[in-house]
């Protein structure tokens, strides 16, 4: 009997809640579509968008890039700006 | 199996989750001081959370055999009043040798103003001149990068801090390696929607492997789950992890942590 690897064994465990959660993700644009409002103006659409390309890159930190994306930018020189030494 | 909830605001919940945490091997927590869900009016209102967080509390949880223990503070979010929180630092000492306080927490910044910067820095302060350590919280969504990266330059930039007795909660995927490279422990927190999950929380650590590392519900009075922990646990041992090592996670890393508080007398429960 062949022994499954580990890669497979992550995609049989993951398969069912990734397909889930891309249609719960796929319904919920489309909700947003269908109200045919200005959201396509809104930055936080543009955010939306630049997600999902982000999980179609092939490299191995898309929840930390994810989450970098939906960051504010960290700026070394707070405590000048603060004027706190 | 046994294990202890790092991060939880039993003040909100009710007894019947304690006697649920307890069905569901939760035999220690600790309860850092946070925000009530409004801005308490004086030092007073403090002392009186203060009275209930060493006093009340560990008898609730003694009840069903969990051993509480606390951290106090102003939290971030009431920081903006900086007078209120100088009165409050300032009487955080009448508590700091009672049972079961563990130390300053849970200090730190939300929307990463110079106020709360103040106020982080002057907690820190009482921290180093009282020997105490230190439970951090790092803000929410897109504040977490920008203020715990502010957070740690003033942690590495006073040189009388242990890092070691330094605990940064509420890390996610963008944060955690700043934190650990730095020789913090670090908290993640099970948390839905604006934290992290059971399964993104195993992820971290398989990618940076359990030691400093912590896991914990945050359970207060908002959307939260006190059980969290338990789903942590059987998420680690869907894939296949060995219990020594959801063992140590979930239970030695935070006995090791807290065992460098003064406060922390712990009883096994084997």
């Amino acid at each position: 009997m062949p022994v499954e690897s580990p890669g497979q064994a992550a995609l049989e465990r993951e398969f069912l809640p990734i397909r889930a959660k891309i249609l719960e993700i796929a319904a919920s644009l489309d909700r947003i579509e269908r109200c045919e409002g200005e959201e396509m103006a809104d930055a936080r659409w543009q955010q939306l968008q630049k997600a999902i390309a982000l999980l179609l890159e092939k490299q191995g930190n898309r929840a930390g890039q994810v989450q970098l994306l939906f960051s504010r930018t960290y700026e070394s020189d707070w405590r000048e700006a603060f004027q706190i030494g | 199996m046994y294990y202890i909830d790092p991060h939880i605001h039993m003040v909100s919940r009710t007894t019947d989750d304690y006697e649920t945490l307890a069905k569901m091997g939760c035999v220690g927590m600790s309860e850092p001081a946070f925000w009530a869900g409004y801005d308490r009016g004086s030092v007073d209102g403090f002392r009186d959370y203060f009275e209930q967080l060493t006093a009340f509390e560990p008898r609730r949880a003694a009840n069903y055999g969990i051993q509480h223990y606390t951290w106090l503070c102003i939290n971030a979010k009431e920081a903006e009043n900086v007078s209120l929180s100088r009165e409050v630092i300032a009487m955080i000492p009448e508590f700091l040798e009672r049972p079961g306080v563990l130390g300053i927490g849970e200090i730190g910044l939300n929307k990463n103003t110079r106020n709360e910067v103040i106020v982080f820095l002057e907690h820190v302060d009482l921290a180093m001149k009282t020997n105490e350590q230190i439970l951090i919280h790092t803000p929410h969504l897109e504040d977490k990068f920008q203020g715990t990266r502010m957070i740690l330059d003033m942690l590495v930039g006073d040189s009388r801090i242990d890092r070691a007795r330094v605990l940064v909660d509420h890390v996610e995927e963008h944060t955690i390696k700043h934190v650990l490279d730095e020789g913090f422990w670090a908290g993640m927190t099970l948390y839905p929607v604006s934290k992290c999950t059971p399964a993104r929380a195993v992820d971290m650590v398989e990618m940076y492997g359990p030691e400093r590392l912590l896991v914990n519900s945050a359970g207060d009075w908002g959307p939260s789950k006190p059980t969290a922990v338990p789903d942590f646990i059987l998420e680690m041992r869907r894939r296949g992890h060995a219990e020594s090592a959801i063992r140590r996670v979930v239970y030695e890393n935070p006995k090791q942590f807290f065992s460098q508080s003064r406060g922390f007398a712990f009883d096994p429960p084997e």
